[in-house]
């Protein structure tokens, strides 16, 4: 599967990433590799297969119950193309949350 | 006419009182006080590349109500992905639980006005991630990531609840388990504790399930009855003229106590549930299970019970005894310091209450009033033994909860005991008699009433610390002296 600039342009976008001309080549090209190595997989007979959520042989990996600090608020807010009053600041969303 | 009831389902989200966040490290904190943004992390921003890691005592917590709540507890569960996109989750999903959920097919018994009960049949409660708090303002919003991230419980029952009195009774319970369990604060006013009835009516006899409505995030109880009685009455007029129930979305508005559609709900939302990639998945061992269950601390049913038989309470007075669980501590503390039962709990329901209720302190906060327990055992032994009378009591009491104190000290400093001396009471009583010519006669000539008069002055005259029984005693050997 070949990645073309535009997706590349689209998932930046998504990401909020700024990128410049040679990088946008470069990731489509190495996006495109991934995807390519990643559809060899279609290739094998897993009718046999149950389905898995997980590969990893893990269970009950939980961790203590100890607060740790938490990151400065300006560096929790960095990142974000707008804020105000110390809070992230979106446009109006009229629909309710989901629960 | 047809007469319908109610078929109702209650959603309840309980926020755990963990020490830290469901699935990092950032401390749990009140979000309705805390500086925005300031409990967060890379983890419940939704920062690419993180991982969340499970915290153990949010998975105990949520077994304990599991248990509490008669649930069947799974040995395998597992989360997943709830995808949804809006601005209170970074992640664009919510970490949640599907398929296999911490407990399934429970049941609670609520207590019902007539004194009747009835169980309420519980479906299933699963752990999630609570979601950040917005706040619009105009065509903006702003974004508090604080409560992003929190253990919250979402408890679900069957739709076997009829009426806004079962709705609430179910409600009142499932608060006071929370509460003893000390998962949850149940202060409903800050959040902590949401819910969620879903309503439709049918005709009484008839098991139809018909179109039902969804009042959201209600934070009282007293919406939680007044929403579902509002709801069941508006459908049933909704049907009663002819015309259809549309499935929707409603919100309960306080101000003018009725509820107001927010949408409708015109296609099932799709969440895309998937098992969640990033966790692995969860196996409850039953010697984990019975560690959890060793760990429950006495419910309020069983506890209720307990007090009537071994304290002989009425069951009204131990259902009021239990409902708090600091209530419930306080009473207990009182008997250990040497109360008798049955007048500690009357004057724990009657006097204490109505000095809190002046106040408008909760019952909760009992355990941090100035009148300790070992003072009201004390006061209750002063009543029993006779050394003071129930009036001195009633301002003693006052007193101790205005001041604290001890009553023993209270009743010698300030010269409280009764007088029960007959020679003392005996000279007041002939000197009230003499003072009041007219009375006397007017009670001799049958007007028999005239002695509560009498003994109000003797009181007056003994400054309330007199032995009314006494007194009273000699008032009718005295005025039966004075016929002629």
């Amino acid at each position: 599967m070949k990645v073309d600039r535009q997706t590349v342009e689209h998932i930046a976008e998504l990401a909020k990433l700024q990128l410049s001309e040679t990088e946008i080549e470069r990731f489509a090209e190495q996006l495109s590799d991934i995807l390519n190595y990643a559809e060899r997989l279609q290739e094998l007979d897993t009718d046999a297969i149950p389905p898995t959520a997980s590969v990893l042989p893990l269970s009950n990996v939980l961790r203590a119950d100890s607060a740790q600090p938490s990151l400065p608020r300006d560096e929790a807010l960095a990142n974000t193309a707008d804020q105000a009053e110390g809070q992230f600041r979106v446009e109006a969303v009229l629909d309710d949350s989901s629960d | 006419m047809t007469t319908y009831e109610g078929v109702i389902g209650l959603e309840v989200h309980a926020e755990l009182e963990t020490e830290s966040k469901m699935f990092c490290s950032c401390a749990v904190v009140d979000s309705t006080s805390a500086t925005p943004n300031t409990h967060v992390c890379p983890v419940c921003l939704g920062m690419p590349g993180v991982l969340p890691v499970i915290n153990r005592q949010a998975i105990e917590f949520g077994l304990m109500v599991g248990l509490a709540l008669n649930c069947e507890i799974p040995e395998f569960s597992q989360f997943a992905r709830k995808s949804y996109f809006y601005p209170d989750l970074p992640k664009g999903y919510q970490i949640s639980q599907y398929e296999f959920p911490l407990a399934i097919n429970g049941w609670l018994e609520i207590d019902l006005p007539d004194g009747s009960t009835k169980r309420v049949h519980i479906r299933r409660a699963h752990l999630e991630e609570d979601a950040g708090k917005l706040t619009h303002e105009g065509d903006h919003s702003l974004v508090d990531l604080n409560r992003a991230g929190v253990p919250l419980l979402e408890i679900v029952s069957e739709a076997d609840i009829h009426t806004a009195d079962e709705a609430e009774a179910y409600a009142r319970k499932l608060r006071a388990i929370l509460r003893y369990l000390g998962v949850n604060s149940g202060d409903m006013s800050k959040g902590v504790l949401r819910m969620e009835p879903n309503i439709s009516v049918r005709p009484v006899g008839s098991d139809e399930l018909r179109t039902r409505t969804e009042i959201k995030n209600l934070n009282s109880i007293r919406s939680v009855t007044r929403g579902s009685a509002y709801e069941i009455e508006r459908q049933s007029a909704v049907y009663e003229s002819g015309g259809t129930v549309q499935q929707a979305t409603m919100g309960w508005d306080e101000a003018r106590q009725l509820t107001v559609v927010q949408r409708y709900k015109e296609t099932a939302e799709d969440y895309r549930y998937f098992p969640e990639p990033d966790l692995p998945v969860l196996n409850v061992s039953r010697e984990w299970v019975e560690e959890m269950r060793a760990n429950l601390p006495e419910l309020p049913d069983a506890k209720r019970d307990r007090f009537i038989s071994e304290y002989g309470l009425s069951r009204y007075d131990a259902s009021v005894l239990v409902a708090e669980r600091a209530v419930a501590e306080y009473y207990e503390a009182a008997l250990n310091a040497g109360g008798d039962p049955k007048q500690v709990a009357n004057y724990i329901t009657g006097d204490v209450f109505r000095q809190m209720n002046t106040e408008g302190r909760d019952r909760d906060d009992i355990g941090v009033i100035k009148l300790t327990p070992t003072a009201l055992a004390a006061l209750v032994t002063l009543v029993q033994n006779g050394t003071i009378n129930h009036n001195i009591a009633k301002k003693l009491l006052e007193a101790l909860y205005a001041e604290g104190g001890d009553p023993v000290q209270l009743v010698e400093r300030q010269g409280l005991a009764q007088v029960s001396d007959t020679d003392v009471l005996s000279q007041a009583v002939a000197a009230v008699l003499d003072e009041h010519p007219d009375e006397v006669t007017r009670y001799l000539g049958g007007e028999e009433k005239l002695i509560k008069f009498l003994m109000g002055m003797v009181m007056r005259a003994m400054r309330g610390k007199a032995d009314a029984q006494i007194v009273q005693g000699l008032l009718v050997e005295q005025l039966d002296a004075r016929r002629t």
